[in-house]
């Protein structure tokens, strides 16, 4: 399998502050499944902003697509944007556009014309349990639902790496199981995923998905060779650095 | 029914509506009813001073001085014959003293009918164009038959008069940029303001690939609207409150002022402020959210 993503020496610093991530390097291979787990303020947020380029690394080198996205002009950002879909932590849905709308989003930013955006946004208001809401606004919806509309959102341009940062923190541990089928769907179509979460009770819903683990900025096991089901139910930092 | 069917139209007002859109509207309607309003005056005191330049500008009056009436009389006909030779002059004619007794009986009263009371001959004189040179060369030619007559362009003694018409003119003009300067200031407060207030929804939009000409769009969209809106509740008012004006100034019945009436032409730019001003702040709204985001990834 080709890699759809390569990190190599990455280093992330806000302002004049310490650096957040220190020393990434990893491959991402087209159409894989990932997890990438850590504890809270361990760097996933981060790592996952320099994936789908919301930050450019202080240094090394980011390939997305076979492309050095570090040295990338601005105006080409919005093409590989397009590429990714993103499930942001804290949903970032348009609160004053309804569920339809905001799962629309993508394709009229993406220029699809008018008349061809309400099939595929129908298709996934279905496939996210959600047919009946597309008229809710934000506010209006549960946590789960709203998760559900910014998977929706995410999705629905089919793209070729989905980021999804700890999209089942809000959500019952049904809903989540749920969510987590909703990616192993997507990535079964094509679609690298890489799921951020501290939930370990997730990472064997997903057979033969790969684990990165990252502790105070650094990434262990950066091949992502550990497979799930683990031996033990969880799996302590220590055995896997 | 279910309610995926009952959807509306999607709707792309990614922007919210809100009371700051209701502000802006009005803060474009009160700058548009202000800028309407200069501009009728400076396009009346434009026009005006057109029209006086027109009328004046080849008007001149001979005046003959001489204490023996029949000499003046004589050099008065021999001026006249002279003048309605040049092809520069359009019309000559002599004013009759009980015209001219008239015109000076406001100082003089019935002194004036006095037919021995010496008063100077004076001939009017219209000139095709105004040129300089042309009234040079009829005061010399009028100074060769009569030594010390007097050659006065009507131009000079309304000088004063079409000086205040420009100051009019200039201040309108000034008024209107005034406008513009100060509209393209509120709208480059109201898109910085709305890059701060939208700062989420433009920071999904980057997320999912708008280009900042696509979120800049956005803004000028609004923008357009609210000045158009603002633009039609001023230009309405400030138009008719012109028209009352222009009116009035008919009602008046003098020559001067009636040189203030807008003709269709000045209407038409007056209808188009609004538009004008609406492409400005498009464009300064373009600009502005360009600019902003250009300094963010």
């Amino acid at each position: 399998m080709a890699n759809i993503v390569q990190f190599e020496n990455v280093g992330l610093r806000y302002g004049t502050g310490p650096e957040t991530l220190s020393d990434i390097s990893f491959t991402l291979s087209d159409g894989a499944f990932y997890f990438l787990t850590g504890a809270s303020g361990a760097g996933k947020t981060s790592l996952l902003k320099l994936l789908y380029l919301a930050q450019r690394p202080s240094r090394g080198i980011i390939r997305l697509f076979g492309e050095d996205t570090v040295l990338l002009p601005r105006k080409r950002l919005p093409g590989f944007r397009r590429r990714i879909g993103v499930v942001f932590q804290d949903f970032r849905l348009v609160p004053h556009l309804t569920a339809y709308d905001n799962i629309a989003l993508p394709l009229r930013v993406a220029g699809i014309p008018e008349g061809e955006v309400e099939p595929p946004v129908r298709e996934m208001l279905a496939w996210v349990g959600l047919q009946d809401r597309g008229r809710a606004l934000p506010a209006t919806l549960s946590g789960g639902e709203q998760q559900r509309v910014a998977i929706a959102r995410a999705i629905i341009t089919r793209p070729e790496l989905l980021v999804a940062d700890e999209p089942t923190g809000n959500v019952d541990p049904e809903m989540a199981d749920r969510l987590i089928h909703l990616f192993g769907s997507l990535n079964r179509l094509g679609t690298t995923v890489v799921v951020a979460t501290h939930d370990f009770h997730l990472l064997n819903r997903v057979p033969g998905a790969n684990m990165m683990r990252i502790d105070k900025g650094r990434l262990y096991d950066p091949t992502g060779s550990l497979r799930f089901p683990p031996r033990r139910p969880d799996v302590p930092p220590e055995e896997t650095s | 029914m279910s309610d995926m069917e009952a959807l509306p139209t999607p709707s792309r007002h990614l922007l919210d509506d809100g009371r700051r859109t209701r502000a802006m509207v009005w803060i474009m309607a009160i700058m548009i009813f202000l800028t309407v309003l200069a501009a009728a005056l400076g396009l009346g005191a434009a026009r005006s001073a057109g029209s006086l330049d027109r009328e004046l500008a080849g008007r001149l009056t001979v005046q003959i001085i001489g204490a023996d009436k029949d000499a003046q009389q004589a050099s008065v006909a021999k001026v006249v014959a002279a003048l309605r030779k040049d092809p520069a002059v359009t019309r000559v004619a002599p004013v009759d003293r009980a015209r001219l007794a008239k015109l000076l009986k406001p100082w003089l009263g019935d002194a004036g009918l006095d037919p021995d009371l010496p008063m100077p001959a004076m001939i009017d004189v219209d000139l095709r164009h105004g040129d300089t040179a042309d009234v040079a060369r009829v005061t010399a030619q009028v100074q060769a038959i009569v030594p010390g007559a007097q050659v006065d362009r009507h131009a000079r003694w309304l000088a004063p008069v079409r000086g205040f018409i420009t100051t009019l003119w200039l201040l309108g003009a000034g008024l209107v940029a005034l406008m513009a300067v100060a509209t393209t200031a509120v709208v480059l407060l109201a898109a910085r303001s709305g890059l701060d207030t939208h700062r989420d929804t433009i920071d999904v939009l980057h997320m999912l690939g708008s280009t900042d000409v696509q979120v800049a769009r956005l803004f000028q969209r609004r923008i357009a609207l609210d000045t158009l809106t603002g633009g039609a509740i001023g230009a309405v008012g400030a138009l008719a409150l012109t028209a009352f004006f222009q009116a009035r100034l008919a009602m008046l019945g003098s020559q001067m002022m009636n040189t203030m009436v807008l003709t269709p032409a000045d209407w038409a730019i007056l209808v188009a402020v609004p538009f004008v001003f609406a492409l400005m702040a498009m464009a300064a709204a373009r600009l502005s959210v360009v600019r902003t985001l250009k300094s963010q990834l």
